[in-house]
């Protein structure tokens, strides 16, 4: 390791190069004690150059300043887990030989600009992460947010950004196997656009990104080096405002599936080839944290030159070079005297490969012009030395004051609640999600046990008995009303929906999406949601193997509901014995594993009936939760459920006809009666934490409930499945609700079409 | 049953095609497109996909690869040759079926279960399974929205050219059961001789309960027979 105050009087500003003032370390997105630092750094002022690597590097987006303290409290173990954060993606054991990897991120700021490009290569950055690791990748799932779909620009972004990660991930051949699609005014300005890729390897295929061994060469590989994306990092970290879209387009990349397809073959047959030593996707701040990360990786150096990067334009600088964010590019460290094997590898997958640099013993991040020196920056502190913060967080009083809302005239409904129980079928949150999943290719690579639509996608893995189930999962309403509450239910869902289909809740990867966390009643949502997430985690043994953090998701100084996205995986022994969400058979047994409340907070009855975000999120119970999980687990392998479906948004209701509907080709009847004393809004809408509905021949019914008892699990029978096209009814002491089923499926699954599928037009 | 699957670069379903036809008992090779010859093939079965991103037009640059001469003189011999969905596409563009697909109706890509009805059991790929039959498989394409000149589609009806067709899961030809508007629900159909089908539903999806519905099954139990009574025609 050099002494990091060594001055290197070689490195000159470049003719041209911008002087360095105050306005331009701002512009920069750094601080002035930021800018000391570098300084000291150094032992001199920083070149234009210097000035933009440290600029990506220290970007929140790359070197975490405001999260990575609390990021630490998060717990990162477990005997499963083979790589934890720090890595391209995290890798769990899955047994049988075999290794996950998996990881989310986000997307957010090039959506909000250009949502299909923005989410098109979201995926594309997504999968890169994966495949660098040496899976192949094998599932994507999508977590999308936008404001109501009433304002035609929001249709214009979901549309877009639908698009955009089916086409690029149809066109790779990646199966989507789920996700989720949430409508908010909170997200109006704001969409999220968070993808989630998993792969399979065998255990012994792991490689990880680092550069090792002196004189090995770094090259270059896929797509070449263009203008686009300079600064996506930096951009990525600071507030949109009503001008972001135009001036910000330039900073959105665009996506090439094709090509990636043709990286994704290569770089798996390079890492099976043994001719390289590491391997890591130019994403974010492209060549300067991909090699800056892989040298603080492997307690190396690197030198590039950048004259040699293959590039797309003439007369690119270096600052361009190193800071574009140009896509399907990967930078690999091979074994000197190997570069041939890989070009060869590469040729026959039509891809270019280039030796721009090589790896050094000197600790230094080099960059040479035509052989003289643009930057020359000590490796560690570039990647580890960016200055971390601990903000001050007090919780915002107008939020306290919604969460403390009296809500008890929203119970007073009585009768006939099947009109508001068709409203709510129909609202496009708790409406079928056909409309997106259908335009995502969902059975590529024959895989797929579950497909979207359920609790959570299935995928076999071939070869083994077993199954890999995954999900996504956050109630951004909860999360802003009570953070440290809707974070721990966040986890605790997305526990559920994995337990529903008969999978045991592994790990997760996590999408921190936040406001500007230089605001403390922001930093305060962070922080509580960081400490519920952790709480869950410990209490569900799932641990985080990594994620994603993305700040500044505000527009005009209005944030985004805190929106923790936990993606989480889990493993089936015996993929046959899976658990879907549909009810199957006419006759069989409802029962309801759980306790119906009268929560309200949060709701969407709420949201749909009063178009409130308010009240306090339902309770959640952590160790009656890891109970369920367990009873289901004990259900499904013992082979005595018919179906299991987690009630969550909307209530049992709508958790009811979400069974009873299945995909709408063989929709059942439902008759159901509950006498708890409970108004009967509250026993329809509420979403009480910690319940779900399962179904069972009426033989199995005493067993079911027996193995419930076992754990400590509430549970009774509440119904009867009916006939195909039947009655879905739900009576109760002080109201019902009673239609043909035929009328649900028609408002739900017609719900988004009927909104969608007219000429949409993009606004300004 | 030697099975030549051709590999495009961007084909995305010829590890599917490999696993299909391997289940079944065939002996599947991938075939690099660069090759031109495919000589000792029993069969030939070009995958779905994005072959070369279907940039210009679906399938439009596959059809100029190398191997697409061989595979045109493997059909000339009356070689059977199966292309799916993007395979369907790249045989249409080089001239071995007739007609186009082209964007699907719905102007979105089309992800789903459909229901087909088996119009012709005298092929090689549909000799398993009985006329009329109705098979559940998966689609999953963007442009599947068959069409033709009039001429050309009078000819298609005219001699039965039709293979499968889109219909509910009562048997019924409607539009609400055409997934992307193609011409009389036209999923699937032959070459004059019978022996090169192109279809946009993806039979190897569907060859397993686990993974939802064996429907796709026939066809390459149906191939396995039918060659096993014919002598290899490479």
């Amino acid at each position: 390791m050099s002494d990091a105050t060594t001055t290197n009087p070689e490195v000159r500003p470049r003719p041209g190069d911008p002087e360095i003032t105050p306005e331009l370390v701002a512009e920069h997105g750094l601080s002035p004690e930021e800018y000391e630092r570098i300084v000291k750094i150094l032992g001199r002022a920083p070149t234009f150059t210097e000035l933009g690597v440290f600029s990506a590097m220290w970007s929140e987006h790359c070197g975490y300043k405001n999260s990575k303290r609390m990021l630490r409290l998060l717990p990162t173990d477990a005997p499963w887990v083979i790589q934890g954060p720090g890595e391209n993606a995290g890798v769990i054991d899955v047994g049988e030989g075999y290794a996950l990897a998996f990881k989310i991120e986000s997307h957010n700021h090039p959506s909000a600009v250009e949502p299909y490009q923005g989410a098109a290569t979201g995926v594309g950055g997504i999968l890169r992460d994966i495949f660098t690791m040496g899976a192949r990748p094998v599932a994507v799932l999508d977590s999308l947010r936008f404001g109501d779909l009433d304002s035609p620009r929001v249709r214009y972004l979901f549309d877009g950004v639908v698009k955009g990660i089916g086409d690029y991930g149809n066109c790779v051949g990646i199966p989507n196997i789920g996700g989720e699609t949430v409508f908010d005014r909170g997200y109006e300005g704001n969409p999220i656009v968070n993808a989630m890729c998993l792969g399979l390897m065998k255990r012994e295929e792991l490689i990880t990104a680092t550069a090792s061994g002196e004189g090995n060469p770094l090259m270059a590989v896929g797509a070449r080096t263009g203008r686009d994306g300079i600064h996506g990092a930096t951009f990525a970290s600071e507030e949109l405002s009503e001008d972001s879209d135009e001036a910000s387009r330039p900073q959105v990349q665009v996506g090439d599936p094709f090509t990636e397809k043709l990286l994704l073959e290569a770089s798996l047959e390079l890492i099976a080839s043994g001719a390289i030593v590491g391997i890591q996707d130019m994403g974010a701040a492209g060549i300067t944290s991909s090699a800056s990360e892989m040298a603080g990786r492997g307690g190396s150096g690197v030198e590039l030159e950048m004259s040699a990067v293959p590039v797309r334009e003439e007369g690119m600088t270096p600052y361009e070079i190193l800071l574009s964010e140009s896509q399907e590019r990967m930078l690999v460290v091979a074994k000197r005297g190997r570069e041939d094997e890989v070009r060869r590898i590469l040729e026959k997958w039509e891809l270019e490969a280039e030796v721009i640099g090589r790896v050094t013993s000197d600790g230094r991040f080099r960059v040479l012009e035509h052989g003289v020196p643009v930057a020359d920056i000590p490796a560690l502190p570039l990647t580890e030395g960016c200055p971390t913060y601990e903000r001050e967080g007090v919780e915002s009083k107008e939020i306290r004051a919604l969460r403390e809302t009296d809500l008890s005239e929203h119970l007073i409904p009585r009768g006939d609640l099947t009109p508001t129980f068709l409203l709510m079928m129909g609202s496009p949150n708790l409406a079928s999600k056909r409309w997106v999943y259908h335009q995502y290719d969902s059975t590529v690579r024959t895989n797929t046990v579950v497909r979207p639509g359920g609790d959570a996608g299935v995928i076999r893995i071939r070869g083994t008995k077993r199954g890999v189930a995954a999900t996504t999962d956050c109630n951004g309403r909860y999360v802003y009303l009570e953070p440290r509450t809707g974070a721990m239910i966040a986890v605790a869902e997305a526990a559920r929906n994995v337990a529903c289909v008969g999978a045991l809740p592994s790990a997760i990867t996590n999408n921190l999406n936040f406001g500007n966390p230089e605001k403390p009643h922001i930093y305060y949502q962070f922080r509580e949601a960081v400490l519920g997430m952790a709480d869950a985690c410990r209490v569900f043994e799932t641990p985080v193997t990594g994620g994603n953090v993305s700040f500044y998701n505000e527009t005009d100084g209005q944030a985004i509901y805190p929106t923790p996205v936990i993606g989480m995986v889990g493993v089936l022994e015996d993929v046959e014995k899976v658990v879907r969400h549909h009810f199957r058979s006419p006759g069989d047994a409802i029962v309801l594993l759980g306790t119906n409340t009268d929560e309200m907070g949060g709701s969407e009855y709420l949201y749909v009936t009063a178009g409130m975000v308010a009240g306090a999120p339902p309770r959640v119970d952590l160790l009656a939760e890891r109970a369920l999980q367990q009873a289901l687990l004990d259900m499904s392998a013992a082979e005595v459920l018919s179906s299991a479906h987690d009630c969550s948004q909307g209530g049992l209701a709508c958790t009811l006809a979400e069974s009873a509907l299945g995909e709408g080709e063989r929709p059942l009847g439902v008759e159901v009666e509950l006498d708890d004393d409970l108004p009967p809004v509250a026993l329809l809408f509420a979403e009480s934490q910690g319940r779900v509905v399962v179904s069972c021949p009426l033989e199995h019914l005493d067993d079911v409930l027996a193995r419930a008892q076992r754990y400590g699990v509430p549970a009774r029978r509440i119904g009867t499945v009916g006939e195909p096209e039947g009655t879905f009814r739900v009576t109760m002491r002080d109201g019902s609700v009673s239609c043909p089923v035929a009328q649900i499926a028609e408002v739900f699954f017609g719900a988004l079409p009927r909104i969608m599928d007219v000429p949409a037009t993009a606004e300004g | 049953m030697r099975v030549a699957v051709i590999t495009f670069p961007g084909s995305n379903c010829d590890y599917d095609l490999y696993k299909a036809v391997q289940l079944v008992g065939g002996r599947p090779e991938f075939v690099w497109h660069r090759e031109r010859t495919l000589d000792g093939f029993d069969a030939v079965m070009l995958p779905g996909g994005f072959s070369y991103g279907d940039y210009l037009r679906a399938g439009a640059i596959a059809r100029i690869s190398p191997v697409m001469e061989a595979v045109a003189e493997f059909a000339r011999r009356g070689g059977p040759v199966l292309g799916i969905c993007n395979g369907f596409q790249i045989l249409c563009e080089a001239g071995l079926l007739p007609g186009a697909l082209v964007r699907n109706a719905s102007l979105k890509f089309e992800s789903r279960d459909v229901h087909l009805r088996v119009e012709r059991t005298d092929t090689p790929f549909t000799g398993d399974y009985a006329a009329g039959q109705i098979l559940r498989i998966p689609i999953a394409h963007g442009e599947g929205n068959y069409e033709a000149d009039p001429e050309t589609l009078k000819r298609i009806e005219g001699e039965g050219l039709v293979v499968f067709r889109y219909v509910d899961a009562e048997g019924r030809v409607t539009e609400v059961a055409n997934p992307n508007g193609s011409w009389h629900n036209i999923a699937g159909l032959v070459n004059e001789a019978g022996n090169v089908l192109g279809m946009m539903p993806h039979p190897e999806r569907a060859v397993e309960r686990l993974l939802g519905s064996t429907g796709g099954l026939g066809v390459f139990t149906s191939l396995l027979h039918s060659l096993a009574g014919s002598a290899p025609a490479g």
